[in-house]
């Protein structure tokens, strides 16, 4: 019984075995008829393209961001720089001068209304308030000026003053753009510091902005400290200062937080956010040197003139006066409380 | 004139590196920069290639294009050259090169990455043809010698090769329909727009 068994057990084994041979035989015959073919399974160009916008293999130098074999996001990058940059900054920037001149031509100059308060001054921006905003403006200046020329140095200088002489200067503007990017970014630090409290947006800005900010008729709104639309100077400043810092150091410092392709992007908002910025800053320095009479005491001395303090922020004299009924933020000639 | 052109024939190319340690020694290439280098596909797999890769020269550059300065020019052979005198080293041709050949003799230093460096076909630079000048900057002029570049010449399974682009097209086409098989012209259709076609 046993032994039956064991035979009836090894006969089915042995014909599972001839049966899977069987099965197999006609591949294993046809295997070495065909050549081997060498490209059945190599890599190609178009598939690899398919499988990642960039071919990346292994590389034996130390160098292992030369592993990249192909990455051609950069005609993207070049398209957008050079197709499309110089517009989009002639745009904004001739646009703003054009709209400044328009407003200029229109509105004209807004000038200081005299009241009985005229010709008493009271402070308005401290030292070290002007000392940051200074440093921050002219630091924007040359960057500005010399990031400009990144787009369109070659296009308008270049052919005036002759290849050598562009490239010392292009040089030179290069070092000052990276050098003096880093006391704008303590400037942005600092203005952010000192100036917060003063620009959280509120009710009145509200009201401010309905009434037009007072460049529509005579008419002028309540403001405190700042009114909505210098809130919106410094966000926009720091945001778009924050912004360029963030894209600028991502650029001085290749490949420690991103890769090319990360810088590809980081400069294309750097661009674009730079010529808005530019753009925004015009009108900034109009508002506060040609556009309006009185303003640019604040920045210049600090001292404004108490009747163009009490148009154009009233509610912020009001507090000043009520913190220092004796006044030391006003001039000693000022009415003697009696 | 002929139109440069280099084409690496991966399905020859063994990984040797000798165009690289050729390239570096014939121009006195400074340590930190690779004017060409060997990349392994799909390394240790199935269909594993190595492509040697360096400045592809392209048709309508990418770099001279970007370029700040307008250091680039087109030699009358095709070769795109830049001047080190006029680079700022700002780094654009960087960001716009598929190919990764622009590089800077101090790329994590801010502000100061240097002049840029990259393959010239061995072809020098602005400067006279052969003077130490040209040398210093751009290394070896082989081609105002009546020579092709190093990393081809010496290439020893001839995977590598530089020449005019017609006729290295019809040597590598050849070689693809004698032997029936190629992977194609690395790279081509991103810097010349076309492709070899058999």
């Amino acid at each position: 019984m046993r032994l039956g068994t064991t035979i009836s057990r090894t006969f089915v084994a042995m014909m599972a075995l001839v049966a899977v041979a069987a099965i197999d035989a006609p591949a294993r015959a046809q295997a070495p008829t065909t050549a081997p073919n060498p490209t059945a399974d190599s890599v190609n160009e178009d598939l690899l393209f398919k499988q990642d916008p960039k071919i990346h293999g292994r590389i034996s130098i130390p160098d292992q961001k030369a592993a990249n074999l192909i990455q051609p996001q950069g005609r993207e990058w070049r398209l957008f720089h050079e197709g499309w940059m110089p517009w989009i900054g002639a745009a904004a920037i001739l646009g703003m001068i054009a709209a400044l001149a328009l407003f200029f031509f229109t509105r004209g100059r807004i000038k200081l209304e005299h009241s009985e308060e005229s010709g008493r001054k009271i402070l308005r921006f401290n030292g070290f308030e002007r000392f940051t905003h200074w440093m921050t403006a002219s630091c924007f200046v040359i960057l500005a000026l010399s990031g400009l020329n990144y787009i369109f140095g070659k296009r308008l200088l270049m052919p005036i003053i002759g290849p050598e002489a562009f490239a010392t200067l292009a040089q030179w503007a290069k070092y000052s753009h990276v050098y003096l990017a880093w006391p704008f970014m303590l400037g942005i630090v600092f203005m952010f510091a000192v100036w917060l409290r003063d620009n959280i947006p509120n009710r009145i800005d509200w009201q401010w902005i309905k009434a037009g900010g007072g460049f529509i008729g005579k008419a002028h709104p309540h403001a405190e400290r700042f009114n909505a639309g210098q809130k919106v100077v410094f966000w926009m400043v720091t945001g778009f200062g924050t912004a360029m810092g963030i894209t600028g150091l991502m650029m001085l410092f290749p490949f420690y937080a991103t890769d090319i392709n990360g810088m590809q992007v980081m400069q294309g908002i750097h661009s674009l956010i730079g010529v808005v910025f530019i753009a925004a800053i015009l009108a900034h320095i109009y508002i506060g040197s040609l556009g309006m009479e009185g303003a640019y005491d604040a920045m210049g001395s600090g001292k404004v003139d108490l009747a163009w303090a009490r148009s154009h922020h009233d509610l912020w004299v009001e507090k000043e006066q009520a913190k220092t009924a004796s006044g030391p933020q006003l001039r000693p000639h000022q009415a003697p409380a009696e | 004139m002929a139109r440069m052109k280099f084409l690496c024939d991966a399905d020859r190319c063994i990984e040797c590196n000798a165009c690289v340690t050729a390239c570096k020694n014939e121009h006195e290439v400074p340590w930190g920069i690779n004017r060409r280098r060997v990349v392994t596909l799909n390394d240790g797999k199935p269909g594993e290639r190595s492509v040697s890769m360096a400045c592809m020269h392209c048709t309508d550059a990418p770099c001279a294009s970007v370029c700040p300065v307008n250091c680039f020019y087109t030699t009358a052979d095709a070769v795109v050259l830049h001047s080190k005198d006029l680079c700022i080293g700002c780094g654009y041709c960087f960001y716009a090169c598929p190919f990764g050949a622009p590089q800077y003799p101090r790329v994590g230093n801010f502000g100061s990455r240097g002049k840029m460096d990259k393959c010239t076909y061995c072809t020098g630079g602005p400067e006279p043809d052969l003077s130490t000048i040209e040398y210093e900057k751009y290394g070896s002029n082989r081609l105002a010698e009546g020579k092709l570049p190093l990393c081809a010449e010496m290439c020893s399974t001839k995977a590598l090769l530089a020449g005019d682009g017609e006729m290295i097209a019809q040597i590598y086409r050849e070689r693809v329909i004698k032997r029936g098989y190629g992977s194609g012209a690395w790279g081509w259709k991103t810097a010349y727009r076309e492709t070899v076609a058999i």
